[in-house]
């Protein structure tokens, strides 16, 4: 096969791990939000279960956790399809890595900003929804960006729970054609333009956040 | 009784395959942490190599280091591991698969050490060039003497969180048949169609080795002389 015809192959399990990457990326960062903020909950048990999740997480790896969710799962009577487990697994794991993030951009918001809310008889809620999140989501976005680009690369992983992306696809055309050195140049540049897309669209969501909280970057 | 590598699998009851799968899983922990400890000895050389290659005030040699950097960073290891794996023995390169899961975990993490070294060079003051200069010493000893002793204490808790991270990355070498604990875990888990106990107990081997890791990393980043370490 020709470089071309080999690339029109690959783009077939593109769409799984386009899928898959926006997918966890989504659920990610709400696993992130839920964490971060669970971390300062003023109720313990909050505190301590958010703390667990990211502990866990953070502390495995991405891989023993999708094997986990795959194959011993359903030895507790929970099936996942190839997808779900995937998708589940991914999120979990960038999502512990973003509570860190979330966590420690609340706790930068500078004190003043909790004392006003407090003196205009905010209350806690409001605080945290109108007045820290706002300002703390402009401190979160460039290493949010880092964490999509890390879970791009991650979602390579779901080919070894029998999922068929890109990484997938290559092996099995490797198989099929043995024509190892363009199949892996190409799969190794398709990720590449990806993570460059994806970082250009991180970066553009960072804009718009610093839009939204009413800072404009001077330049 | 199932057998692996002539070690009894005891399924009687969980507790019973967790202790019989130990002696297994603490084998796969060697190859875990050689794999992890050698990995990372290439990526700080290589990352050392391709943080000084930047430096280059040449753009011919700083531009091109600066796109492997980039693409190497933004690429997945597995791929990457694939890559070397079944292409090398095209060019009749041929090793042992641990050893090409050693140099890709290295590849890899090079990207992030070479930013590691290059953070940790440009935090030392500009007037300890300058100084330096003053003083009329040579580049060589400006680094050696200067620079490089002031830049370690900065760049060793960076670099420890990699090791850590690294440990977490070293279960994608069981796709090219390394036997470390994941592959260990799953070859267990075939043998008696019991999944649920070598993969929870593989999980908690990580937890307990990877949070030891980092309480390490804080210990060292703790005790380190501020001022900087001679290189004597």
């Amino acid at each position: 096969m020709s470089w071309s015809e080999l690339f029109i192959h690959l783009l077939g399990g593109l769409q799984v791990t386009a899928i898959i990457t926006a997918a966890s990326t989504v659920f990610g960062a709400i696993c992130a939000f839920a964490g971060g903020i669970g971390k300062l909950s003023p109720i313990r048990a909050v505190r301590w279960l958010a703390a667990a999740y990211v502990e866990i997480f953070r502390g495995t790896s991405l891989l023993v956790q999708l094997f986990w969710l795959f194959f011993a799962l359903p030895f507790l009577g929970v099936r996942l399809s190839p997808m779900g487990a995937g998708i589940l697994g991914l999120s979990l794991n960038i999502g512990a890595y973003g509570a860190e993030v979330v966590r420690g951009a609340i706790v930068a918001v500078d004190e003043g900003q909790y004392e006003a809310a407090k003196a205009l008889n905010f209350t806690g809620r409001q605080t945290l929804w109108r007045i820290v999140l706002p300002q703390a989501i402009v401190e979160m976005m460039p290493t949010f960006g880092n964490l999509a680009i890390q879970n791009l690369k991650d979602s390579s992983l779901v080919s070894l729970i029998t999922l068929t992306d890109l990484t997938f696809t290559a092996d099995n055309l490797r198989n099929e054609t043995l024509q190892t050195i363009p199949i892996f140049t190409l799969t190794l540049f398709i990720y590449f333009g990806l993570a460059l897309i994806l970082a250009g669209f991180m970066r553009w969501l960072e804009a718009k956040t610093e839009r939204m909280a009413g800072r404009v970057k001077a330049s | 009784m199932m057998t692996l590598f002539g070690h009894p699998l005891n399924t009687a009851s969980h507790w019973t395959f967790f202790v019989s799968i130990l002696p297994l899983i603490f084998k796969g922990l060697i190859i875990t942490v050689e794999a992890t400890i050698l990995g990372f000895l290439v990526a700080l050389g290589l990352g050392l190599i391709f943080a000084l290659l930047r430096r280059v005030p040449v753009r011919a040699v700083s531009w091109p280091t600066v796109f492997v950097i980039e693409f190497v960073r933004d690429t997945p290891l597995l791929v990457q591991l694939y890559f070397l794996y079944f292409v090398l023995p095209v060019y009749g390169v041929r090793m042992p698969a641990f050893i090409t899961g050693l140099l890709a975990l290295g590849i890899q993490y090079s990207a992030y050490t070479s930013e590691v070294y290059r953070a940790g060079l440009d935090a030392v003051d500009r007037g300890q060039w300058e100084a330096s200069k003053a003083l009329n010493l040579s580049t060589v000893r400006t680094y050696r003497d200067v620079v490089i002793p002031q830049a370690i204490p900065r760049v060793i808790p960076a670099m420890g969180n990699y090791l850590v991270s690294m440990i977490k990355d070293t279960p994608v070498l069981s796709a090219v048949t390394v036997l470390e604990m994941l592959s260990m875990a799953q070859m267990i888990g075939d043998r008696v169609f019991r999944y649920f106990v070598p993969l929870t107990t593989v999980g908690l081997f990580f937890l307990i080795v990877t949070l030891f890791a980092s309480a390490l990393v804080r210990f060292l980043e703790r005790v380190l002389p501020k001022q900087g370490i001679p290189l004597k």
